[in-house]
């Protein structure tokens, strides 16, 4: 499908780039303030959307670049494997660990991080492949 | 003791090497497997006699919350049958290397004969309550496997499927009782024992004016009968017959079905001795005994015949096990050893003649010594050991049953008339199987008859001699395996000297004068049968169409036609439906406790509502309200969102900014979708009846209002507040977030966010498939 608006299709590009960067910031501000990977891979999906809506699917599989499926499962296994840290020391599965200096601009980081954009990619991929596939049928 | 893990594992293990032996030994592969159970035979014997205090055992840590232990005890019953179990079993595969050959399907019998054998070998050997049960649910699963092993036919598939049915029923009833047992015992024993499952801590212990014995006792009556073929649930037992006769021979003389035999006599010691166990154990086994023996007299098949026999002695066995005396117990450990020796003999007779001569129909069969001497002599001396006859290990253990029965008095008296009417089929039909073929006018059969190969007569041989040498020198049994045994299902230990000949006293020569009349009279039926063998095989037959078999029948067609209503019923095929019936059995679970809680809920609380938020409630009514008098879908979908919108505007204003974020974006995200599925569908039509708009009104109104005063009772209890306490205090220094939302999202409840994660990938691939399955369907039909 395709919405004959020009508009959104000037706007559609701009927007993503801006919603692209706002999903990293609520990513990476989750741990803080409201955000976190759920909402920003949510926030990113919708951008990827709304190009999907002013070109089509195909437009916005080009832009992506990547399978959503892959995606999803990449997603899934960045998630899974922030746990195996904790696994291999025979801790509980998916304790957390933090490295222990400030990162300027991104805050502290550790598994948690790394869960979180696991979680990030997944929800993107997941409503993306939803998204698109419906779209073309 | 380790030795005691070896035992059930080397079996499984064996599994795996099976097809590489296949590929290098080919035809050797059974003599190979056999070094298996060999070896068991070997490492068992090495430690007889028993001493029976001092039974070797094994207790590993399984589960240890529900109490549950992988724990293993060898004594002299458990001794008994692993030498049984894996002393046949060597015999069978070696049997079954000869009656499979070069057929490509020799590899998987292989397989789940070791399979079977390690599962039949746990189930001896367990001293946990749920061990033994898993263990005896592996019995059932194995031997379903094997008895549909000729899957492309439609009567084996039917027969294992039966078998399965009717002992996993009996198994989940099992189940029950022996979890009420386990209750029973930790109840009963108010300190110190902390293993409610460990058989021999509940044996020990005196269950039996347990308000729960009486319904522990049935359940587990239940699934012994069903697993060892007692009436009503004997008709799996011969239709089982489809398996190949390795099978047989082995699932249905030594093994599998004694499983339930084992299972009462292991429980005796503790369960036995009752009224109830009494009664019911002994009539359905007299019962048994009886209608079997007699049932076999209609039967033309070999291996039928064999199988109602089996039947016929599985019902002798339990009904000593539920006298229980210990006359009655050494009765039944001799003939449960004495019977596995003749059985199994004939069953690899009956495999060899199928095999030899293309069928199994004793009238079709003759003449053939001859041709099979070998065969024919080991069936005549497995006959006989049957028959009951001396110097046969089969007749010491009739000799014994009698005077089991002299013991007592009237009952003791019925049951010898029942033993005495019993004998005379095993007797005539014995010598049917090891006569009828063999004798006489030389008949023509499908194939070409010869004598069968070496690996076929190993077993038959082996056995029947067996069962002679025994009989002539029964210390070999007596003073080795046979008071342990008995010991161990008595409780308490018993001498047990086995003769021949026991002298001249008046017991004795009662049983033995029984005995010769019963003889008599089983060989005069054998010689008058071939008259009237046509009208007996006519009367079986009806009597198998319209027996339990049939309740059996009528049974699974009404659970499968109750399965096609429900699913009429439920799966409509109509989103409309599906959604409605979720709604309405929401409501219906809903409505009692929620209207109950009710009144607690309407608090001054409840009415201290700032404007604001009234407004943004209003709207989302409103809007609600215009989405179903919407004429376009994207109308509908667009006041939906503004619906959702509405809401997240509350959850932002009631601070929660996490949850109200997320639902923004999961409304724009649905009306996106929204619009790209619905944007080439037509407009909206009235497609329902007011009627009917009037009543899913109803139902949804009903749904709304039981959810808000779900919410409202919900709030009004006070919540505990620990948990949330606990995230609050930690969430900045344990887990370095301010965001409580998020830091248990990723830290303190990640696995659950991982496994939401999961669900949505997996609802993604579903969408996919379900997708591109549509997308192939149309192309094809195109």
């Amino acid at each position: 499908m395709n919405v004959q608006s020009l508009i959104l299709r000037t706007t559609a590009g701009f927007l993503l780039i801006l919603l692209m960067v706002y999903s990293i910031f609520i990513l990476l501000r989750g741990h803080n303030e409201p955000g976190g990977g759920f909402i920003g891979g949510l926030l990113i999906a919708a951008g990827f959307a709304l190009y999907a809506l002013a070109f089509d699917a195909a437009a916005a599989r080009r832009l992506l670049r990547i399978d959503p499926r892959l995606l999803l499962g990449v997603g899934l296994l960045i998630a899974a494997a922030s746990g195996a840290r904790a696994l291999v020391l025979a801790e509980p599965f998916m304790q957390a660990w933090w490295f222990p200096v400030m990162i300027p601009g991104v805050g502290k980081i550790g598994t948690v991080l790394m869960f979180d954009i696991g979680v990030y990619l997944t929800v993107l991929g997941t409503a993306l492949q939803i998204l698109l596939t419906l779209s073309e049928e | 003791m380790l030795e005691l893990f070896w035992i059930i594992a080397a079996p499984f293990m064996a599994v795996a090497l099976v097809p590489w032996l296949r590929n290098v030994l080919r035809g050797l592969t059974g003599y190979a497997l056999a070094l298996v159970p060999a070896g068991i035979v070997w490492v068992v014997a090495g430690h007889l006699p028993l001493e029976p205090d001092t039974a070797p055992s094994l207790v590993w840590s399984w589960l240890p919350e529900l109490g549950v232990q992988f724990a293993l005890r060898m004594d002299g019953l458990s001794a008994l049958f692993v030498l049984m179990i894996a002393g046949i079993g060597a015999l069978i595969l070696i049997y079954a290397g000869g009656y499979m050959g070069s057929d490509p399907r020799a590899a998987r019998l292989y397989g789940l004969l070791l399979a079977f054998m390690g599962s039949m070998l746990g189930v001896v050997l367990s001293d946990d309550l749920i061990t033994l049960f898993v263990f005896w649910e592996l019995t059932s699963i194995t031997s379903f496997l094997l008895i549909g092993f000729n899957h492309e036919q439609e009567k084996s598939r039917a027969s294992a499927l039966q078998a399965l049915l009717v002992t996993g029923g009996g198994g989940l009833a099992l189940l029950a009782g022996l979890i009420l047992l386990s209750i029973a015992a930790a109840t009963a024993d108010g300190a110190g024992l902390t293993e409610f499952g460990r058989i021999s801590a509940i044996l020990s212990l005196d269950l039996r004016a347990h308000p729960l014995y009486p319904a522990a006792l049935v359940l587990i009556l239940l699934g012994a009968f069903t697993k060892s073929a007692q009436f009503p649930f004997h008709f799996w037992l011969p239709n089982a017959m489809t398996a190949p006769t390795p099978v047989s021979a082995y699932l249905h003389s030594a093994t599998m079905v004694k499983a339930g035999v084992f299972l009462l006599a292991r429980l005796q010691p503790g369960l036995g001795d009752t009224l109830l166990w009494t009664v019911i154990v002994t009539s359905v086994g007299a019962i048994t005994m009886l209608s079997a023996a007699a049932m076999s007299a209609g039967q033309r098949d070999l291996k039928r015949i064999l199988a109602y026999t089996t039947v016929s002695v599985l019902g002798t066995l339990t009904m000593l096990i539920g006298l229980g005396t210990d006359a009655a117990l050494k009765a039944a450990v001799v003939f449960v050893a004495a019977h596995a020796l003749y059985k199994c003999a004939l069953f690899m007779v009956a495999g060899s003649i199928d095999h030899e001569t293309g069928t199994r129909d004793v009238t079709r069969l003759g003449g053939l010594f001859g041709l099979m001497p070998v065969t024919a002599l080991a069936a005549l001396l497995a006959a006989l050991s049957q028959a009951g006859a001396p110097p046969m290990f089969g007749f010491i253990g009739k000799e014994l049953l009698l005077k089991a029965k002299l013991d007592l008095e009237w009952v003791g008296a019925l049951l010898i008339i029942v033993a005495v009417l019993t004998n005379i089929f095993l007797i005539a039909m014995a010598l049917v199987v090891a006569v009828w073929p063999f004798y006489g006018r030389r008949l023509a059969t499908p194939k070409h008859a010869h004598e069968a190969p070496l690996a076929m007569l190993i077993g038959p041989v082996v056995l029947s001699v067996g069962g002679l040498f025994v009989g002539l020198f029964p210390a070999v049994f007596d003073q080795t395996l046979g008071p342990a045994a008995v010991s161990a299902i008595a409780g308490h230990v018993v001498a047990m000297e086995l003769h021949l000949w026991h002298g001249m006293n008046p017991a004795a020569l009662t049983a033995l004068a029984i005995s010769a009349v019963t003889l008599v009279l089983g060989f005069v039926l054998f010689a008058r049968l071939h008259h009237f063998f046509e009208h007996l095989v006519v009367v079986g037959h009806r009597i198998e169409r319209a027996g339990p078999a049939r309740g059996y029948e009528l049974a699974l067609a009404g659970v499968l036609q109750l399965a096609a209503g429900v699913t009429g019923l439920l799966q409509s095929g109509h989103l409309r439906r599906y959604v409605m019936v979720v709604v309405l059995v929401l409501v219906a679970l809903l409505c009692v406790p929620v209207v109950r809680s009710v009144p607690a809920a309407f608090t001054d609380e409840l009415w201290s509502i700032y404007w604001h938020e009234a407004t943004l409630a209003v709207v989302a009514l409103l809007s609600a309200a215009f989405a179903t008098r919407s004429r376009s879908r994207l109308s509908a979908v667009a006041f939906l969102g503004v619906t959702g919108i509405s809401i997240a505007l509350l959850f932002a204003l009631l601070s929660a900014p996490d949850l109200a974020i997320t639902l923004v974006m999961v409304e724009i995200l649905t009306v996106i979708l929204f619009v790209f599925v619905f944007y080439h569908l037509p407009q909206l039509k009235a497609l329902r009846t007011p009627r009917e708009r009037a009543r899913d009104a109803l139902y949804a109104s009903a749904a709304g209002l039981v959810m808000t005063l779900l919410v409202l009772a919900s709030t009004a209890v006070p919540l505990d507040s620990e948990l949330a306490r606990y995230y609050a205090q930690n969430s900045k220094p344990a887990a370095h977030g301010r965001n409580i939302v998020n830091v248990i999202l990723v830290d303190f409840r990640a696995l659950d966010t991982l496994g939401e994660v999961t669900v949505l990938a997996v609802a993604a691939i579903g969408v996919f498939a379900l997708l591109r399955l549509r997308r192939r369907t149309r192309r094809a039909s195109a």
